[in-house]
């Protein structure tokens, strides 16, 4: 079973955001994913300063299987990408929603984030 | 017959399957403004004895001219334990080995092959090649592009003199992506990159430069003040090289304070005929912080569960038969045969046997330049030093020249009027180690007799 905090919001692509007391959001992607992605051996994080849109590429994660893209939650600047991932591209898989976050961004607009999913609806569409 | 291998009622039994009346059905999503009904100018079929008999006299009427023509292709000789070793059975597959349990050989070869270009070019990381020097100088633009996340522009500027098809290829290839091909524009004195302009370009978004070397018309650019200016202003480099120049020249990794990022170029001087142009195969090497921007097949070294060593394909999770579209090439093979020759000429050759063959090549085209020099009306343009191509200037049109010479057997160079129009009557001779004393003579005397022939008339 994921573990799927209930203190995020979620989107279909399984990323999830987290709101910051700077008014940033963090960006991850969550357990779910990571589990059926395997294990990671390259994780490219956005440029810092990079414009992102929401539902666009914006990071690849690469497994030994698949390189897959991860999608922006949310429209805005990116802040910093995690650059620990560049050696320890593990971190996502040991710990998807703390150290293994992928980028910080300042959202254009905060109220974007209330368009995602909570835990719960999130958590539902991983059992269908 | 045609070699189809399912019979109208396997045909039948596949469309009922996924449930498809006619096969045109299939086809249905191709606007009828893009179908060709007819293939125009295409003869009716002849049978195989008649193409047999067409294609021999066809040879034939190519004859055994004396070349002197480099400009990207290279008569080089080619020892013949090369393709006896490549054509055995074992070797003969032009395909990619991707079953590991049944390719070790093949793989462990491509593995040699990697290792060599990485040593000759001197960067960290090799593919197992791509179809040609003009496709892989297109893709190491592309590359360019991924992999220099600070540039968003998708512009290339183009060092001095760079094969002029291979940025029609890369025009081709790249142009509906975005990417934009811009010259630096060359120095008619020298035949050399003009830099007077490059302040022009400081703090401009920049996404590579590409430097050829040996440049096109056979001069020595100075590739690490180049390759500095171009470090310096955000873009990456990108080296085009010919492999047996890399013997003797300084390697595209070694090039100003942090060396190339990318290197390409056209592997065929390495033990592939000429063969009225192809198949030849492109090289590809880079830095290891840009393997996986990297198109194509790469061959790593590993350990199996016993601890015994093998090779086996590595980095496809980029390959287009996994992350599809959003692959790094979908157009890109290895030339799995030409490498193998490659690979056996470079073992053959060694080291020292390829400084020889670059060193004669040297030699023979600075005795050509010389030789043709002394003719009255032909000159040698430029004087700085080159590797195995000079460029020479005719008091007149070049082309009669040039047919006048093909007619007593001497294919004598590529004629430069169409693509270097500001450098007048001249052409382009190449002479590698093929070409003997005898040779050089009897090319200098055709050309002599031809010029004064011309005067009288």
């Amino acid at each position: 079973m994921s573990n799927v905090p209930g203190d995020l919001k979620y989107t279909k692509s399984h990323e999830w955001v987290r709101s910051e007391d700077d008014g940033s959001v963090t960006v991850g992607i969550t357990d779910h994913a990571q589990s059926a992605l395997g294990d990671l051996v390259f994780v490219e994080p956005p440029e810092a300063g990079s414009e992102v849109s929401s539902g666009d590429a914006c990071a690849v994660v690469e497994s030994v299987k698949a390189a897959s893209d991860v999608y922006s939650p949310v429209s805005g600047k990116v802040a910093a990408g995690n650059d620990a991932l560049a050696d320890s591209p593990e971190l996502v898989n040991q710990d998807p929603y703390g150290d293994g976050w992928i980028m910080r961004v300042e959202a254009d607009d905060p109220a974007e984030l209330e368009t995602l999913m909570d835990a719960a609806t999130y958590e539902a569409t991983l059992e269908d | 017959m045609p070699f189809i291998p399912h019979n109208e009622k396997d045909v039948r039994d596949m469309l009922d399957m996924i449930g498809v009346s006619d096969i045109e059905q299939l086809f249905d999503e191709i606007p009828d403004a893009l179908r060709l009904e007819d293939l125009e100018g295409v003869p009716e079929a002849m049978r195989e004895m008649d193409i047999q008999r067409l294609m021999r006299s066809r040879a034939a009427s190519d004859g055994s001219p004396l070349c002197f023509i480099g400009a990207g292709a290279y008569e080089h000789h080619i020892p013949a334990a090369i393709w006896e070793i490549a054509t055995r059975g074992e070797f003969y597959s032009a395909y990619t080995p991707y079953q590991a349990e049944a390719s070790q050989g093949t793989l462990q070869l491509i593995y040699e092959y990697q290792t060599m270009m990485s040593s000759l070019t001197g960067l960290d990381v090799s593919n197992a090649s791509l179809y040609d020097g003009a496709t892989a100088l297109a893709e190491a633009a592309l590359m360019a592009v991924r992999a220099n996340r600070k540039s968003k522009s998708g512009r290339i500027l183009i060092a001095g003199a760079v094969n002029p098809v291979y940025l029609k290829v890369c025009q081709a290839i790249t142009g509906n992506q975005g990417l934009k091909f811009e010259p630096l524009g060359l120095e008619i004195e020298t035949g050399l990159t003009d830099l007077t302009g490059t302040d022009s370009y400081e703090g401009e978004d920049i996404t590579a430069l590409v430097i050829q070397q040996p440049n096109f018309l056979g001069n020595l650019e100075d590739v690490d003040r180049l390759t500095d200016w171009a470090h310096s202003i955000g873009a990456m480099v990108i080296a085009v090289v010919n492999p047996i120049s890399l013997a003797l020249l300084k390697p595209p990794g070694d090039w100003g304070e942090q060396g190339a990022d990318i290197a390409c170029g056209e592997g065929q001087p390495l033990g592939v005929p000429l063969s009225s142009g192809g198949p030849f195969f492109g090289l590809l090497t880079a830095k290891k912080a840009f393997v996986r921007q990297m198109p194509g097949r790469i061959v790593g070294r590993t350990l199996d569960l016993e601890g015994r060593e093998g090779f086996t394909l590595t980095l496809q999770a980029r390959e287009q038969h996994i992350r599809r579209s959003k692959a790094t090439s979908n157009i890109c093979t290895n030339q799995g045969l030409m490498v193998t020759a490659a690979t056996i000429y470079m073992s053959l050759m060694g080291a020292d046997g390829l400084e020889q063959v670059a060193s004669a090549c040297i030699a023979n085209t600075s005795r050509l330049a010389e030789r043709l020099d002394s003719v009255d009306g032909v000159s040698v343009v430029f004087d700085g030093p080159r590797f195995h191509e000079a460029v020479l200037r005719l008091d007149r049109p070049v082309a009669p020249v040039l047919e006048a010479l093909a007619k007593r057997n001497v294919l004598g160079g590529l004629d430069l009027s169409i693509d270097y129009p500001q450098l007048g009557n001249a052409f382009l001779v190449c002479a590698t180690e093929t070409k003997t004393a005898a040779d050089i003579e009897y090319f200098a005397t055709a050309l002599a007799e031809i010029m004064r022939q011309a005067r009288v008339a």
